[in-house]
């Protein structure tokens, strides 16, 4: 058992031995560490002036995420290297290329976003030395900046990308990070708590018999906020993110199997071809710092009536594999969620996996996110189709919502109304009274009721038009792109 | 004396008219500037957290703070009956906006009391052990409610000329309704934050997240009830204000002076993301009802325009928000026949307050949307419709509703231009054809002009000052009165001084604005920020220019034009001296090297009620084209591209005003497009946070933006340099945005009955509009 984290802030090794299992990275920071560049501007990560990029071991290569400090758990930074807008400058005091491409831009005004935006910018710049536009702005949706309309952000941000070379410290830090991986069970006292961070899934299983009354923590997308916002006092955290074998996914000839821990950025690229309708709703999921902690494991086990993976799951026929204490079911994902809030997971259970089958012949996938905003929002309404299309009739129908109900939802009565039929626009039509009758939305902040049912309903429509054969043009969004 | 190195140098780095970078840029792209909450804290700090209303009205009927005030960490509990002088931070002095509010709680979010603890984790958990009983009262939460309640804060103010009613009457055609926006949350990325720190003799010093360090020095003074000498306010720099740091902030500042005058402990209060958003105000909304008559052109006979401004629980600005919403009411369109009435409405919610434009862009997007109506009536492009209305010198239609003539319109030459420039017309041929042959998604395209006037209606606004010292190695210092939030005052005003004393921008240093330094300031707002204190800056310039000839004309007996300041250095006769050197030689020869500057505009003659005369200075001009493209099946749209031409007069710093341009267009689309507060059926505000309030992203931003000054600009009014103001006009080019969706809209619409989208246009909005006029 491992009783000390060790993380490299900067270049300084840091041994932490005693803290809150819920102490943020960013009270961290800006408190004992006195590194004031990294902001808070919303303590929900939802407006990036927190963002610092942390530095992982992936396979034995150093990968660097950009996450947002407010809302991620210091303990969970174990084995990590974790830099902030104070380390980029290089030692004759000259500006990375991503500060001073800022300055020349006139990237900044008030400059309180900056510090985040340029964490955000030096992790894509690492990856990615010809950023397009789109993969510019995609990077940094997670960056709420109020003063510059963006444009000199963007164009720095390309502008630095291919003159970034971080070869000269990378190999020795990855080294050193090589020396503090965790290799067994973290647990941590404090005063405040206990913090554990098993290794496998056995041992998860285990520390949750011994303390079923502890939080499971995975990404802290959700859970950060419950500390942040609602001030919320969990005292016994237990920790997913390092549990190797919830941290795999793998292929079968018809299935893809994702561990209940693997965050949506780590999600396999063959899956996201497999479905790009899926690949694009993941892409709008929070942010790239959201994605880099949030898991679809924690989108599922949370039960949110608008979280948006689990409509498109369910539409897909995904299973969810449960452990209690060793012992594992399995279920229909669309089985799992039983009421607002309640889940089919007892005390002590935890998401093990997700089964996702691959496409199969004759079926086709579309998914569609409603929201005010494109990036980074929560939808309204999400909705996915898979539809099973023979000679052009509907075989069979997974039609999925999130947002429409207490939680995410099959729309049985739409999908009998149009298995069987010939599918065109005049079956879709006639189908839309279904769609009353499998949902009863309600009216809050993010859309009123009859938007969500007439919303809904349109995106039948739309489903509809995109896989029976118009030439049509149905989307915003490629559409701009295209042009 | 030799003739320096320098002297080949030709030219000052730094001086007006060159892209100088952001005075503090190098420090924001690498941590190291300093925001008030990264300023290092006093050991005996104390950390305050609110406690607000949960009621949008209730009479409180007993309060039981005796668990939280022994509460682990917790010090004191302050309220009202702590403040030693008055407890109101009223901008009117009304006192209708109380700092602690324990008896009477009149919006949902009020701040009843604080807690202060030796942490802010501390002073945060206290709050749930308050126990408080409350009779809730009827609330008054919309402006039907209100109107339907006869709620004012003040009687109603109207403007006329002619008999509107009956040209309207007259007219061939007439159109009424109701054209309406929302508020809209500033959302500077720094929340509101104060810190008080206790001084010998009970003076105090407070380094707040302020607009208006004089108004926090004001207020201050009278919730302690200490004179103004005993109460200092120091700011470096805002992490954004956008108006929300114009009066909030003297309410944040005065909480924790009282705190920590009954503490005698420095005391901080940092307000959380959405305690912010729901303790502090917003831009005003307006339901507008209007009516209009007009010819077979759609030209504007007679208008009536209701601007029923809805102003909060307390009045706050509200009369000059709404009253300004009138005096822009015309955008660029001459109304021969007029009725302008401004109406404050007084509800249950969060007191609106000023919000970059100030009701100037509430007043032109009501112009707009009846534009866009009558067009739509017509069915006729709405650019058309604007041209007809026009201001025009040349035909008797060029007096605004406040009886002045327009002495600067240059709309003739602008329009045109960028008709050119966007391909206006030939884009409208293009989207046709691609609508016609879209089925689900609809373009739109739209050429929105603007008018904007700059200047504060009370003359005594229009003051600047600021503080020069000139050390022996040459080497300046500046304060002046204005704020540094994120526009790049500094760096203009730095850029003044450089031009005036003929020396490198990098040997001047701008501090922090402080009471101490330049006394009676006024509100870093209105635009006028460079206006003003630039003007009031290179006068302490000029100042210290006349004493340097003087003393070199007296030294050197020459006459005064044998002294010439030249770039980092002088010509004395025929003999050059650097900049630095006589600097030194002047303290020697004792001559005062520091010197106040002054400014102030020339006085205009406008009076706020009856509205009439004319509060500007001059206007600022320029128009946006903008093309959108609409999922008509969802609402779902993307701003395509967009060109702006505007008009900066002559621009003294291309790089910071094309930052506000771009940037005040941006904050513009969000308020007429995502940006949506909802408050519940309980008057509490539901979007509180970004996760639930959405201002645009970098996607959001046009893909194609194309922005370009006008190479032609100048000023008639004697500004510094012949500029002209850039913060707020740029905020209204984005009505193209909206229009532009009014316009793709207008191709699914039953033009019988389909006007225009009013703002915000959300998705929904755009979706619900389609269905209930799709064509039949």
């Amino acid at each position: 058992m491992q009783t000390s984290i060790h993380f490299i802030l900067g270049d300084q090794l840091q041994t932490i031995s005693h803290c809150s299992p819920t102490a943020t990275v960013l009270d961290y920071l800006r408190g004992q560490t006195s590194r004031k560049g990294t902001k808070e501007g919303c303590a929900e990560g939802d407006c990036g002036a927190c963002t610092v990029a942390v530095g992982r071991l992936e396979n034995g290569k150093l990968v660097y995420k950009a996450v947002n400090a407010c809302i991620q758990f210091l303990p969970t930074l174990d084995g990590c290297h974790v830099l902030t807008v104070e380390d980029l400058q290089n030692t004759d005091g000259s500006l990375h290329p991503v500060q001073q491409e800022m300055v020349t831009r006139d990237g900044s005004q008030c400059g309180f976003c900056t510090p985040g935006f340029i964490m955000s910018m030096f992790v894509l710049a690492d990856e990615n030395k010809d950023p397009s536009t789109s993969e510019v702005e995609d990077a940094l949706a997670g960056n709420l900046c109020r003063c510059t309309g963006y444009g000199p952000i963007v164009e720095a941000t390309k502008a630095a990308a291919g003159q970034v070379d971080h070869a000269h410290w990378r190999d020795e830090i990855a080294e050193r990070l090589k020396n503090i991986q965790p290799r067994e069970m973290v647990s941590l006292a404090h005063d405040a708590g206990l913090y554990l961070a098993p290794v496998t899934s056995a041992e998860l299983a285990q520390a949750l018999a011994d303390h079923p009354d502890a939080t499971i923590l995975a990404g802290g997308t959700d859970v950060g906020l419950w500390v942040t916002k609602m001030n919320r006092k969990l005292h016994k955290i237990i920790y997913t993110g390092n549990v190797s074998d919830m941290l795999d996914c793998r292929e079968t000839e018809t299935d893809f199997h994702i561990g209940g821990a693997v965050r949506y950025s780590d999600l396999p690229q063959d899956l996201l071809d497999a479905y790009p309708d899926f690949a694009e709703v993941l892409r709008r999921i929070g942010s790239r710092q959201v994605r880099n902690l949030g898991t679809v494991g924690g989108n599922i086990a949370n039960g949110s009536p608008i979280g948006d993976t689990p409509p498109l799951l369910i539409a897909m026929d995904a299973q969810v594999v449960l452990n209690k204490g060793g012992v594992l079911r399995d279920m229909p994902l669309e089985a799992f969620f039983i009421d607002y809030g309640k889940q089919d997971l007892q005390e002590g259970e935890f998401v093990e996996a997700i089964i996702i089958p691959k496409p199969r012949p004759d079926w086709q996938f579309r998914a569609y996110k409603i929201s005010k905003r494109f990036d980074q929002d929560i939808s309204a309404v999400c909705a996915a189709f898979n539809l099973r299309l023979v000679d052009g009739v509907v075989q069979k129908a997974r039609i999925a919502f999130g947002g429409m109900a207490a939680t995410p939802k099959r729309a049985a009565l739409t999908e009998a109304a149009i298995t069987g039929k010939p599918w065109n626009e005049d079956t879709a039509t006639i189908a839309l009274p279904a769609l009353q009758e499998d949902f009863q939305p309600i009216t809050d902040m993010r859309a009123s009721a009859s938007y969500r049912m007439g919303v809904a309903q349109n995106l039948l429509l739309k489903a509809c038009a995109e896989t029976s054969g118009s030439k049509s043009q149905t989307r915003v969004l490629s559409l701009s792109e295209a042009t | 004396m030799n003739t320096p190195k320098t002297a080949k140098m030709d030219s000052i780095k730094g001086g007006i008219r060159t892209r100088l970078a952001h005075e503090s840029a190098q420090k924001h792209v690498s941590g190291a500037a300093v925001y008030t909450d990264d300023i290092r804290e006093p050991a005996d700090l104390l950390h305050l957290y609110p406690y607000t209303s949960p009621h949008a009205h209730a009479r409180i009927l007993s309060m039981d703070l005796s668990a939280v005030e022994t509460a682990p960490g917790v010090v004191a509990v302050i309220g009202a009956a702590d403040v030693p002088g008055t407890n109101d931070y009223s901008v009117t002095a009304l006192a209708d906006d109380r700092v602690f509010s324990d008896q009477l709680v009149e919006y949902a979010g009020q701040v009843m009391f604080v807690i202060a603890a030796e942490s802010r984790a501390q002073a945060r958990d206290a709050l749930a052990l308050a126990k408080i009983e409350y009779e809730v009262l009827p609330a008054i939460l919309t402006i039907e409610e209100a109107r339907a309640a006869d709620a004012r804060h003040d009687a109603p103010n109207t403007v006329k000329r002619g008999d509107a009613k009956a040209a309207i009457a007259g007219s061939k055609h007439q159109l009424s309704g109701v054209v309406s926006n929302g508020g809209q949350e500033h959302f500077y990325l720094e929340g509101q934050i104060s810190i008080a720190h206790p001084r010998e003799d009970g003076d105090i010093l407070l380094q707040v997240s302020s607009q208006d360090p004089t108004a926090v020095q004001d207020v201050v003074s009278r919730v302690l009830g200490r004179p103004s000498n005993t109460v200092s306010v120091e700011v470096r720099r805002l992490g954004g204000g956008f108006g929300g740091k114009e009066t909030v902030p003297t309410f944040i500042a005065a909480i924790t002076a009282v705190a920590t005058h009954k503490t005698g402990r420095p005391t901080k209060l940092r307000l959380d993301r959405d305690d912010d958003m729901i303790i502090t105000g917003k831009r005003h909304a307006f339901y507008n009802d209007f009516s209009v008559g007009f010819d077979d052109d759609g030209r504007i006979k007679g208008i009536e325009i209701d601007f029923n401004g809805q102003c909060g629980n307390s009045l706050d600005q509200s009369m000059y928000v709404v009253n300004r919403a009138v005096t822009h009411a015309d955008n660029c369109y001459f109304y021969e026949n007029l009725r302008l009435t401004a109406h404050y409405w007084k509800t249950n919610t969060v007191s609106a307050v000023a919000f970059r434009g100030f009701g100037s862009p509430q007043g032109m997007i009501a112009a707009e949307l009846i534009i866009e109506r009558i067009a739509r009536y017509l069915d006729k492009d709405p650019l058309d419709v604007r041209k007809v209305n026009f201001y025009d010198t040349s035909k008797g239609r060029n007096t605004t509703q406040l009886g002045n003539e327009i002495q600067d319109n240059i709309l003739d030459r602008l329009i045109p231009e960028i008709e050119a420039s966007s391909d206006h017309a030939t884009r409208r041929a293009e989207i046709d054809a691609f609508n016609a042959s879209s089925r689900y998604l609809k373009k739109g395209l739209s050429l929105t002009p603007i008018k904007y006037g700059i200047g504060f209606g009370s003359n005594f606004l229009n003051q600047g000052g600021a503080l020069l010292h000139v050390y022996a190695d040459g080497s300046v210092h500046l304060n002046h009165g204005g704020i540094e939030m994120g526009q790049g005052l500094h760096t203009k005003v730095a850029q003044v001084v450089a031009e005036t004393l003929q020396i490198d921008v990098d040997r001047i240093r701008v501090s922090a604005t402080t009471t101490e330094k330049v006394p009676n300031t006024i509100a870093t707002a209105a635009s006028s920020g460079t206006d003003v204190n630039a003007a009031a800056a290179r006068d302490a310039a000029q100042k210290i220019v006349t004493r340097l000839t003087d003393f070199l004309a007296d030294k050197h007996a020459l006459p005064k034009d044998q002294i010439v300041f030249l770039p980092n250095r002088v010509r004395v006769g025929n003999e050059e001296i650097s900049f630095n050197e006589l600097a030194e030689q002047a303290f020697f020869g004792r001559v005062s090297l520091s010197a106040t500057g002054f400014y102030k505009s020339p006085e205009n003659n406008f009076i706020g009620s009856p509205l009439q005369g004319n509060p500007f200075r001059y206007f600022v001009y320029g128009a946006a084209v903008a093309e959108v493209l609409v999922d008509t099946l969802t609402g779902e749209n993307k701003v395509l591209r967009v060109d702006i031409l505007h008009d900066v007069g002559k621009s003294l710093n291309e790089a910071v005003d094309y930052g506000q341009l771009e940037g005040g267009f941006v904050q513009g689309m969000g308020w007429l497009t995502t940006e949506e507060l909802v408050w519940d059926e309980k008057g509490v505000l539901r979007t509180h946070a970004p996760s639930t309030y959405k201002i645009p992203t970098a996607s959001d931003r046009p893909d194609d933006l194309r922005m370009k000054f006008i190479d032609w600009g100048t000023n008639v009014d004697d500004s510094v340099f012949r500029s002209k103001a850039i913060g707020e006009p740029p905020l209204c080019l984005a009505m193209a945005v909206l229009n532009a969706l009014s316009d793709a809209v207008s191709y699914v619409a039953d033009p019988a009955t389909f006007g225009a989208l009013n703002a915000p246009a959300t998705a929904e909005n755009i979706l619900m509009t389609i269905e209930q006029h799709r064509r039949p």
